[in-house]
Parts: structure tokens; sequence; C-alpha cells
């Protein structure tokens, strides 16, 4: 009984622990009497939410790789390659719809390109996505000559308004896209074969070969999927600066990381969820906004966040060695 | 005391037991090894010679026993007591940096220095000496060892063993991955060593190459020792019949079954790890044991036949239809389905649960418009639990937490799931207990009255008599005999499987030809 009840009490703790902590963070900043008045209000929620984006785009095509047991170091470069085809695009006379389109394709070619190599050259993820971080970084900068491209203002620089045009919409476009692409994500792995594929892959690869699972393909699709993803959070980038900046989101894949991370995924493969990614994502940004409202220098907070990895993996290996 | 030889013996290892948990890994074992002296030890696969051999090295510590080197007490307490004791283990899988050279490998460790900088010069000679020593100066010092032959890598682990002043030089399966020839130059090599002040201890399954370089031998049966002396006028039928010795049970139920028409046949299969092509029939309700040893070609040619691993040439055959498609899904597809030996490593996702282990391979049934509905799975999977016995909390538990027994269910029932015609089953019983032994059994006996075909491969031999139709034994990568069960026994089948022939000298070749 008491076996049934350690193991019912560790489930809860796998779906409630990110949780708990962005409670935790949140509650931290509301209980200190300096910021609670800025921190606790609905603009301020709003402004997270919408700082939140960009990451949160990045970490759903991240949460399906390291589930599948991979990783992508691309995922930075590949956004800030995205948006600096958008903003070719835009500044070219493109439609805005194609351009959107023009950057979300890139980060997904750029995606199926590390699918492509992890699964034809038998390279491990960890190399052949960062060599194509210097790649698709170096491919921004060559296409943007080296310095921002400058793009007249339309309709895609919207989605990252913090008071959206139609003002029914409550939230910034961006917002809404993250939600209903998360829900989407938490779908396709929760409830579709390819999610259980992925899984599988992850947990005992041998095990999905034997199973007959196309282990290559999936891994294919993993990458070409979170390429997708890279490549729209490229646009909400583009939307934010109004610029294609080659030179942004420098770092961001470890941010990116870090939230699947935080949110219960294992870089062992085979754990992980979409839930748990979008509240890691949240606790980073949080924590961002409550330290810059406290007036802590940056360094605080990036040793602050740092900190706060370290923990999460920590309790999630106490957690994995009581079950065993 | 007073009626001890002069010169006490290298090794004198005494009433040694262990037991983990409930299982008596070994009971009251002695064993002697003289100076100079090459000693096998005999004993099929879990009669626990490799327990006794980790006792040596320090790697367990003996419930009950002593130990004596050179007459003195030796009771190690780690691994790194036992190499400071005089025992060097030389495993198949060898220890050797490849990237580091022979003499940097030879010496690692024990570089010879002056005031911290390496004197190369001393190095050179010392691992010439020792290469001289055996019999290989030709080898440079100089060579990374990855680019050495597995003959030479095992020389250089010799050579280091011998540098490190080893007393006593346990070689287990040496020969498991080296070709004939290469395996002639280490019995020379070993031939030579009886002129050193060191013993041998030497273990294999293959009893003709045991015969040929031991001096003595000692046989473990079931962690006892059932026979030790003088290898010199005693046969391979005296030693296999000490390996088997009688040993027959009621554990298999005998369920009746009937033989169809034919429904997989290999024809000249040959994948990328079989050392040669295989061809085989297997009917409709049919029991095919395939017995031999470890890295015989049994597990080999089923990897090939399913798709694991590459196949090179010949021909599958299932139901009259020549299969096409090479991999594993193409396979499952048209009915055939592999437990792997594995269970752990390939067999199960652990941290996946019981539901998702058990329909992975056919996951259709569960999908309505593109999306999987849960309920469904863990309705059917219920049905499986209740069906094999398996004592599990749900379906949703995770495979990892189910002991060895239930976690090798779990893999069966996922072929049962599937509903795979032709069932290929490596090692289905290895590692758990005897009642889950006795389940699955008895549900091989069940799938095979349903008119499945079974692959059945084990190194057990009496569960091959005892539900098999027919066995056929694999020596060396060949397929060298198949007869219908009753007319083996299990001597009979180790000699096939040690020596490459049925008993009583007559050449399998002959046999097959009449």
């Amino acid at each position: 009984m008491s076996r049934q009840n350690r193991s019912g009490l560790s489930r809860a703790l796998n779906i409630f622990g990110p949780f708990i902590g962005l409670v935790l963070v949140i509650a931290l900043f509301a209980l200190i009497p300096e910021v609670q008045g800025r921190f606790l209000r609905m603009a301020n929620f709003k402004s997270v939410a919408t700082q939140s984006v960009i990451v949160a785009l990045g970490a759903l095509g991240m949460t399906l790789i390291i589930v599948s047991g991979g990783i992508d170091l691309s995922a930075a470069s590949n956004i800030a390659l995205a948006s600096v085809i958008t903003a070719y695009a835009v500044n070219a006379g493109a439609a805005p719809a194609w351009a959107l389109l023009f950057g979300v394709l890139t980060g997904g070619l750029v995606g199926l390109a590390n699918g492509a190599l992890v699964t034809r050259l038998r390279l491990v993820p960890f190399i052949v996505t960062m060599g194509m971080m210097g790649i698709a970084r170096g491919a921004a900068k060559w296409i943007a000559g080296n310095q921002k491209i400058d793009a007249p203002m339309t309709w895609i620089n919207e989605l990252m308004a913090k008071s959206p045009r139609p003002s029914w919409l409550l939230m910034a476009p961006g917002i809404w896209i993250v939600i209903l692409f998360a829900a989407a994500m938490a779908v396709l792995l929760k409830f579709t074969v390819f999610g259980r594929h992925i899984f599988a892959v992850g947990s005992n690869e041998a095990t999905a070969r034997l199973c007959g699972i196309r282990t290559d393909r999936v891994k294919v699709l993993v990458y070409a999927v979170s390429g997708l993803f890279c490549g729209l959070s490229g646009v909400m980038e583009f939307s934010r600066l109004t610029v294609g900046d080659p030179t942004v989101a420098v770092g961001l894949e470890l941010d990116i990381i870090a939230a699947v991370v935080i949110g219960g995924g294992s870089l062992n493969g085979g754990e992980g969820s979409i839930l748990g990614t979008m509240i890691g994502v949240l606790i980073m940004s949080f924590l961002r906004n409550g330290c810059t409202m406290m007036g802590w220098p940056n360094y605080i907070q990036e040793i602050i966040i740092g900190a706060i990895i370290i923990v999460a993996v920590a309790i999630d290996r106490l957690r994995h060695r009581k079950e065993c | 005391m007073s009626d001890r030889p002069a010169v006490p013996p290298i090794l004198r290892m005494s009433g040694i037991g262990k037991s983990f948990g409930a299982t008596q890994a070994l009971d009251g074992v002695d064993l002697e090894l003289g100076r100079g002296e090459v000693h096998a030890l005999i004993g099929e696969n879990g009669a626990g010679k490799s327990t006794m051999m980790k006792i040596l090295s320090g790697a367990i510590v003996p419930d009950a026993g002593r130990m004596e080197i050179d007459g003195r007490p030796y009771a190690p307490s780690g691994p790194g007591d036992g190499l400071r004791g005089g025992v060097s283990m030389i495993y198949q899988e060898l220890n050797l940096a490849p990237h580091l050279s022979v003499a940097e490998n030879i010496m690692l460790g024990r570089e010879t220095a002056r005031s911290g900088w390496l004197d190369r010069p001393a190095i050179r000679r010392q691992v010439r000496e020792v290469l001289e020593l055996v019999r290989h100066p030709e080898i440079s010092p100089d060579v990374p060892v990855g680019r050495l032959s597995v003959g030479a890598k095992q020389l250089v682990e010799i050579a280091r063993a011998l540098l490190n002043k080893s007393r006593i030089l346990v070689m287990d399966e040496p020969t498991s991955s080296l070709t004939q020839e290469d395996s002639q130059r280490l019995f020379e090599i070993i031939r030579g060593l009886r002129g050193q002040d060191v013993g041998v201890i030497y273990i294999s399954h293959f009893l003709e190459e045991v015969q040929s370089v031991a001096d003595s031998y000692t046989v473990l049966r079931d962690g006892r020792s059932v026979g030790s002396g003088a290898m010199a006028g005693t046969s391979l039928d005296d030693l296999i019949q000490l390996m088997v010795g009688r040993k027959f049970t009621q554990l298999f139920p005998r369920v009746e079954h009937a033989c169809g028409g034919p429904v997989l046949t290999l024809d000249r299969l040959k994948g990328r790890r079989m050392a040669a092509p295989v061809s085989l029939d297997l009917a409709k309700g049919e029991i095919l044991g395939l017995a031999g040893l470890i890295g015989s070609g049994r597990t080999e040619t089923l990897r090939a036949l399913f798709g694991l691993d590459e196949v090179e040439g010949g021909a599958v055959v299932v139901s009259g239809a020549e299969l096409a498609g090479r991999r594993p899904w193409a396979r499952i597809g048209r009915g055939l389905g592999l437990l792997s030996e594995d269970r752990q490593g390939e067999g199960l996702a652990l941290n996946l649960s019981v539901a998702d282990n058990m329909t992975l391979s056919r996951l259709a049934p569960f999908r309505r418009r593109g999306l999987l509905r849960p309920a469904r799975q863990r309705r059917s999977v219920a049905g499986l639990i209740d069906r094999l016995k398996i004592k599990a909390k749900g379906p949703g538990q995770p495979v990892g937490a189910l002991s060895g027994g239930n976690q090798q269910k779990v893999a069966l029932g996922r072929l049962l799931h599937q509903e795979a015609s032709v069932l290929l089953l490596d090692e289905p019983t290895r590692g758990i207990d005897v009642v889950s032994k006795s389940q699955i059994y008895e549900w091989i006996g069940g799938l095979a009255r349903e008119g499945k075909a079974i692959l059945f491969v084990s190194s057990y031999l009496p569960e091959l008599l005892g539900i098999c139709d027919r066995i056929a034994v694999f020596h060396r990568g060949n397929l060298v005999e198949s007869r219908p069960a009753a007319a083996w026994d299990a001597a009979g089948l180790m000699a096939a499987a040690t020596v490459g022939r049925a008993p009583r000298g007559t050449p399998v070749e002959q046999r097959n030809a009449e």
C-alpha cells in the first residue's frame, strides 16, 4: 500500500512539481512590498507572457526533440535566420503572409537538415546541431549583409503588440498562437501514434526499432517540426524588433533547453511534457521580470536562473532514484 | 598442516559458497591451481563459473570458504586487492585503451618515471622484455592498440598481466571472438606460460579447445563442483556427462499440438553478423528449438530474419511468399514477431508504461481519426495482464518497476497483441523465476496449438528437450544438425554445440547425407 501511495505522490510531483515552482516564484515577488504593486498587475502578467512568446515557440519544438532523446543547439541561430529572412522578404515587397511563410519554412528547412544529418550520417545530435548553429548564424549575417535589415511596418509587427488592435483579443496575437500550438503539441505527444513513437524512440531506441517503429523517420519529422517552430519564433522576433537582426537571440537555445528541463524533460529522452515546458518558460520569464523590477542587476538574474536549472534537475534525479 | 606439500599450490580455494537472495550460486566449491598449470573451469551457463571468478578477482565477497595464494591467506575486499594479490582477469571484451600505444597500454598505471618525467627508454626496455616473454617481439611498442588484430590485443593484455607480476591469469572465453588461426596462436602462448611461475584458469565452452590446452579441470553444475581431475585420460563424453548430469524435472507442461504445413523458410539467409548462411524450415504449429553456445549464430540468425541486422543474401519465405522489405516494420507486417534476448537493453522501454510497451508494435486498433484512445488501450492491456497472469498494479505502471518474470511476460504479451503468426523467441526464460518459466512454457505450447510457428532459442538444454518438437544445433555460425526432439538427449546436444558433431563420432555431414 505504502508503495502505491509513494508512486501516486511521485506522479503528483511529476505533474505539479514545475507548477509549484511557478507558484513559488510568483508568490515570492508578490510578497516583496517594494514590487508587489507593480508585479501583481494584469498588465505586467501580459507583458511577461508576451516576452515569453519567442522562447515558448522554440521550446515547443525542443520538447519534442528532447523527448525523442535528441537536442537542438541550433534553435537560436535558426530563430535569427528566420527573422532575417522574414525581414528580407517584407523589405523586398513580399506580401506579409508570404514573408511569414518564408520565415517559417526557412526554420523548417534548417530542422529538416538537422534531422537528415542525424539519421543519414549517424552523427550525434549535439555535434550536428552545434555545427548547424554556426551555419545558420553565418547564413543570417550573410543574407543581412552583416547589419540589421529595416523593413516597413506591416501587420506582422502587431503579432507581438502588447495592446492588440482588435481589443477583444485582450492579449498579443503571439500569445494566442503559442496557446494554440501548445494545445496542439500536447495532444500530438499524448494522443497520437506519432507521439507514442516519439516517447518510444527517446525511451529506448532499440525497443522502438524492435516494435517496427521507423526510428529515422520519427527523428527527421521531430527535427523538421521543431525547425518550423523556430521559424515561427523567428517571425515573432522580427515582429517584436521590427527589423531583421542576424545577431539576435544569441545563447537563447540554452534558455529554451532550460525551460524544457525545468518542466520535467530528461536529456536522456523518453520524458517531458508540453505543459511542463510551458511552465518552465513562465518560471524563467517571471524570474527575469521580478528581478528587473527589484532593480537587481543582470548578473544576479543569471545566477538565480542557473541555480534553478540545477535544483530542478537535482529534484528530478531524486524523484527517479526513489522510484527504483 | 604437516601433511601439506613443501611447495603450496599457487591458488587454493576451498568450500567457497555464495548466495544471491534465495539463489545458491555457489555451494562449497573447491579449486586448486598448481604452478605452471593450466586449469579449465567448465560448466553450462549459470553453473557458477563467473561467480567463482568474480570471487577470485575480489569483485564479489563470498559467504563461506577460504582462499590462499602461495599458501598465504587471501581475502580480497575489492578488485584492487585482487590485482595486488596477483590475480589478472582477461575477458573477451578487452580492457585496452585503443588510442594509446602498445607500450602505453602495457605500462598503464605503472609508468616508469624519473622525478615526474616519463623514462621512455626504460619503458621501452621493459615492454620489449615482456613481449619477448610472450614470444611476440615483432609487435611494435609504438603502434596504437586499436590497429592490432584481436589476437594481438589479447597478447598485449597477457603481457600487461605478466608485467604486473601476476601469479594467476584468468581467461574467460578468450577465443570466442578469435579466428581459428588466432586461437591457435593463443594456445601456443598459453602453453608457453607453463614454463613461467604462473597459473592459468581457462574458461571456455569449446571442449575440444579446453582438452588440448588444459592440464586439469573442474566441472561446475548448479553451483557445485561435480568433478575435477587431470585432463589426460578424460574424454569429451566424460566432461559432457558431468556438465549436464541427470536432472530432468516435470517443469515442462506438455501442451498437445499438431504441426501443419510449412509457414517459414529460410533459404541461405546471410546476415551481416552471421558467419555462414543458414537454411531452415518451420511448420505451422511447430516449436523449433535452436541450441548452441552463445555467439554460435542463433541470435544472429533471428536478428537477420527479423530485419534488425542487415541482410546480405538469401531469401525468407513466409506462407509461400518471399519477403521483400528487409526492415523490422515490414517483417512485423508479415506476421513476424521477435522477443529480444536483452530484455532490459532492447526488449522493453523501461520507463514507459506496461500498456505502451505491450502495444507499441500495433497501436492502430486504438486509433480513431488520428487520435489514440487511451481508455481502449488500457482495457485491451488489462485483458492481456489477466491472461498472462502478470503481477502489475495496472496498465499505467512503468514496466521497469516489475520483476524480471513479469517484465518478460509483458514482452511476450506484445507479440500476442501484435498477433504475430511466426514468433522468434530469443532466450525467453533467461533469468526469470521457475513459476514464470513454467507459465511461459505452457503459453508457448498453447500458441503452437493455435497454429503459430515458433523459433525458440535457448541455452538451457532441459527446456529445449522439454517443449520443442524439433531441435537444430548451431556451432560456430553453422547450423550443423536438426532432428526431432525425441532423437536428442542433453549429451548429444552439448556435444553438437561444443564440438560441432553429434556423439559417438559420427560426423554431422555424413548424417545429413543419409
